[in-house]
């Protein structure tokens, strides 16, 4: 793991789950697999603290443990798990689109807490949603479990490995650690359970306050008393299936950049066509024909058959090669090029980030260096019209920067340089690599940034929040308008402004964090669709 | 102006046309230092480098002789002013180089300074301003050359942005926050009606305060929970203590204890003193008033 991706992981760790299981994550991190009371000695911290430390990491999928020979339990770090971290919000949005509020809201239990069974995901939901309805109106459990089960059947969730049960009871001693087995069948079945019930509202009317605590006493004793139905059950969020989504919306949003609002249906279409019977990291989908296109296109598109033949052929002519022609029967069969499409779009970002760095005329360059491969410095200079020195500026501070590199082409045998042809090319799988590390390395200065800033206004960030408080208790008591006005004072003017400017300045870093995060998306997936592939 | 070897004396250099003296004198010495390996200590005004187009290992390849030593080397600055010439290197000296210059010490006075390319090829034309030196790291905070974009804004942005805010506050409150633990006390100095011993009361009686929380405000409970936490952990240690004197029991260890408990009354800290006096009445007086209030 690269020093950037090391101090980013802290830095998430850190404002997630506090110190001590950063030390932890970290330490893991940094040195692979390793046992338990290693962790605690290299770490010095102490043995309880590790304990709590792993219970956690394991529990949120972000450590791993494997039993070695001499019942020795290893654990070990995902480093690319925790960043994912990151892209939380842009998950639970998703679902948010997809299945509206109950599914966002189960999605972002699944997430916060790592793992859950069934029965607790849709009460907590149940709970959640009942709060923001109006008073008198509850949600049912079967409603979320329906849409619990309908996620399940996307693969938007999926179970986690569980333990295996053994038929006959093994006298033996039981192993240090439970091995897990998941199979593929049952990663999806979604256990019968009848949830019957409502939400519960955390806070009744006034009049039902004295009552609830001796009312809920006895509850909890009976709640404990329930045996749990799916004990044992646990699911978890499928992140692959999220980034497979991801990586459609990019595509599908390019084809309609590139061409129009049709296209990028037809490809839309193909894509969720493909969903189930295409493995995510396929470099091309199955092949499709034009019939079976035609006959999935959404109810209501009125496209005839010649129309979307026409597109069809035109999206196989692109030059970007989207999507390509397998075959003729059935109308034509069409695959769409999921490496291709993934290489163009990395190729776009790194084009993008010539361009807002250096300017366009580097920008031409970089493209045109592209188009043809190897250039040597007077073609650049003749092709792109550019006059030789600033041509030559822009070359060598692309250089510089990593983006181009250079290829020698020796004409005599001792290698002279005055005998060299020395060329210019683009490398993108090294140079998107160069891109992904310096937005590891951006986020990671945003959120230090974003800390600094909450750190520098804290005082003021308190007082703001204890003034809030106070007014918000004294407006439930009813209290005069003269009296709020006078706690609203508390703050002056310019602590306010300074507070304004604060807002500001967070949420512009936030916002940030959250673009370059979808730029490591992009370029991760065309990096590791590259490395599947050799 | 180039640099060849001249047809009668192979290996030798001469100087096709003439060349400031002070320049050939630098070059000399420096290539007579780089073959010692001095280099990155005697370099007049040594600093940043800039990578340079390739044709600049000319000057060391020719100079060396053999290709293969100049394998992995870059000339990265090479700056003719009136006055001085300045070479950087990067990349190892090859040790097995030959001591060329000074076995071209024939050479002396008639080939010197000259480089095997047409300067005019790199696109240095004779006389050219060249760009100015670095003389020190590139700034913390560069100027930027061109504004960045603006952030996308729009629903989709303010609603993801928000989102991400209220995640970072709830993950904060769920369990999963592992708060450091309270120092280890001496206990041998402090009255032992302060250390808490009993878990089990205390746990029963945080389920049935759970419900009560809500009415109270959370937002300010982690800010002051960070600045009075050994000052409320002392004032609840004395109050709960009182109610437990009876049962006590010995649980776990003390760390253990202390730090569960720190972390049961973080949740607390709302019901401070007035609240904990006897245990008995949480019967819904003065929930939201004065004692939270306090700053």
């Amino acid at each position: 793991m690269t020093q950037a991706e090391i101090k980013l992981c802290s830095l998430l760790l850190q404002e997630h789950f506090g110190e001590i299981v950063e030390k932890i994550g970290v330490h893991l991190i940094r040195t692979g697999s390793q046992p338990l009371r290693v962790i605690a000695h290299d770490t010095g911290a102490s043995l309880d603290q590790v304990k709590k430390a792993l219970c956690v990491l394991i529990q949120h999928n972000l450590v791993i443990y494997q039993v070695h020979r001499r019942g020795v339990v290893e654990y070990e770090a995902q480093c690319s798990r925790v960043l994912r971290m990151l892209r939380y919000p842009r998950y639970i949005y998703t679902a948010k689109t997809l299945y509206s509020d109950t599914g966002e809201l189960i999605v972002e239990e699944l997430l916060l807490n790592g793992k859950m069974t069934m029965s607790a995901v849709v009460k907590k939901v149940a709970d959640r949603l009942t709060e923001t309805m109006e008073d008198g109106k509850t949600m049912d459990y079967s409603e979320v479990s329906n849409t619990f089960v309908r996620l399940a059947d996307t693969h938007f969730v999926q179970r986690c490995p569980w333990v295996p049960v053994t038929e006959n009871s093994d006298p033996g001693p039981p192993p240090p650690a439970p091995i897990l087995v998941i199979s593929e069948k049952d990663m999806y079945l979604v256990p019968k359970l009848s949830l019957i019930g409502k939400g519960k509202r955390r806070r009744s009317s006034d009049e039902d306050a004295a009552g609830e605590p001796k009312a809920k006493r006895p509850k909890h004793g009976t709640d404990h008393k329930e045996p749990i139905p799916d004990d044992g059950i646990y699911w978890q969020a499928n992140l692959d299936r999220f980034h497979q989504h991801f990586r459609d919306q990019a595509i599908v949003s390019a084809v309609a950049n590139r061409m129009d609002q049709t296209s990028s249906e037809i490809v839309r279409t193909m894509l969720r066509m493909s969903e189930i019977t295409t493995p995510s990291s396929a470099p091309f989908t199955q092949p499709l024909s034009s019939n079976e296109i035609f006959r999935s296109l959404p109810v209501g598109y009125n496209v005839s058959k010649q129309v979307l033949d026409q597109y069809l052929t035109l999206l196989a002519d692109d030059p970007l090669e989207f999507v390509g022609k397998s075959g003729d029967s059935g109308g034509g069969m069409y695959v769409i090029n999921l490496h291709k499409a993934l290489g163009s779009l990395a190729t776009a970002t790194l084009e993008s980030v010539v361009q807002e760095r250096f300017g366009s005329r580097c920008a031409r360059i970089f493209r045109l260096v592209l188009q043809k491969k190897h250039l040597e410095q007077k073609q650049v200079e003749d092709f792109a019209m550019i006059p030789a020195k600033e041509a030559k500026d822009m070359l060598y501070k692309m250089l510089s920067e990593n983006f181009m590199s250079l290829q020698e082409i020796p004409k005599t045998p001792d290698h002279a340089p005055s005998r060299t042809f020395y060329l210019y090319t683009v490398n993108i799988l090294s140079a998107a690599r160069m891109l992904l590390h310096r937005c590891y390395k951006s986020i990671a200065n945003l959120i230090e940034r974003r800390q600094f800033e909450t750190k520098e206004n804290k005082r003021l960030l308190e007082k703001s929040q204890r003034v809030e408080a106070i007014l918000a208790s004294m407006q439930a008591t009813g209290a005069e308008d003269a009296q709020l006005q006078e706690i609203e004072e508390m703050i002056t003017a310019p602590e306010r402004q300074q507070l304004e400017t604060l807002k500001r300045n967070v949420n512009k870093l936030d916002a940030s964090e959250i673009q370059v995060d979808e730029t490591i998306f992009l370029l991760e997936s065309y990096i590791e669709s590259t490395m599947k592939r050799q | 102006m180039s640099l060849c070897p001249a047809g009668r004396h192979r290996g030798k250099w001469k100087m096709r046309k003439k060349i400031p003296r002070i320049w050939k004198t630098h070059l000399r010495s420096f290539l007579l230092k780089a073959n010692r390996q001095e280099i990155p200590n005697n370099v007049p005004g040594e600093g940043e480098r800039e990578i340079l187009q390739g044709c600049y290992l000319s000057l060391l390849a020719t100079i060396y002789g053999t290709p293969s030593m100049c394998q992995g080397f870059h000339i990265h600055y090479f700056q003719t002013s009136r006055q001085c010439c300045k070479v950087f290197l990067t990349g190892s000296l090859n040790t097995q180089a030959p001591s060329t210059m000074a076995s071209r010490g024939g050479g002396r006075g008639r080939g010197r300074g000259q480089l095997t390319f047409n300067m005019e090829a790199v696109g240095i034309g004779k006389g050219d301003a060249l760009p100015p030196p670095t003389l020190q790291p590139s700034p913390l905070f560069p100027p930027l050359e061109f504004r960045p974009v603006p952030l996308p804004s729009g629903e989709e942005g303010e609603y993801v942005l928000a989102l991400k805010q209220e995640l970072r506050g709830a993950m904060r409150q769920l369990p999963y926050f592992i708060r450091p633990a309270v120092p280890k006390r001496d206990w041998r100095r402090l009255p032992r009606e302060l250390k808490i011993r009993v878990r089990k009361l205390q746990k029963e009686r945080t389920t049935i305060l759970i419900p009560k929380r809500p009415p109270k405000n959370t937002e300010d409970k982690e800010e002051t929970i960070q600045k009075l936490e050994t000052l409320e952990k002392k004032e609840e240690e004395v109050t709960s203590e009182e109610d437990e004197e009876k049962e006590e029991e010995e649980e776990k260890e003390e760390e253990e204890e202390e730090e569960y408990d720190e972390e049961e009354h973080e949740e607390e800290t709302d019901y401070i003193m007035s609240y904990f006096d006897n245990g008995e009445d949480f019967g819904g007086d003065s929930d939201d008033n004065m004692d939270e209030a306090i700053y």
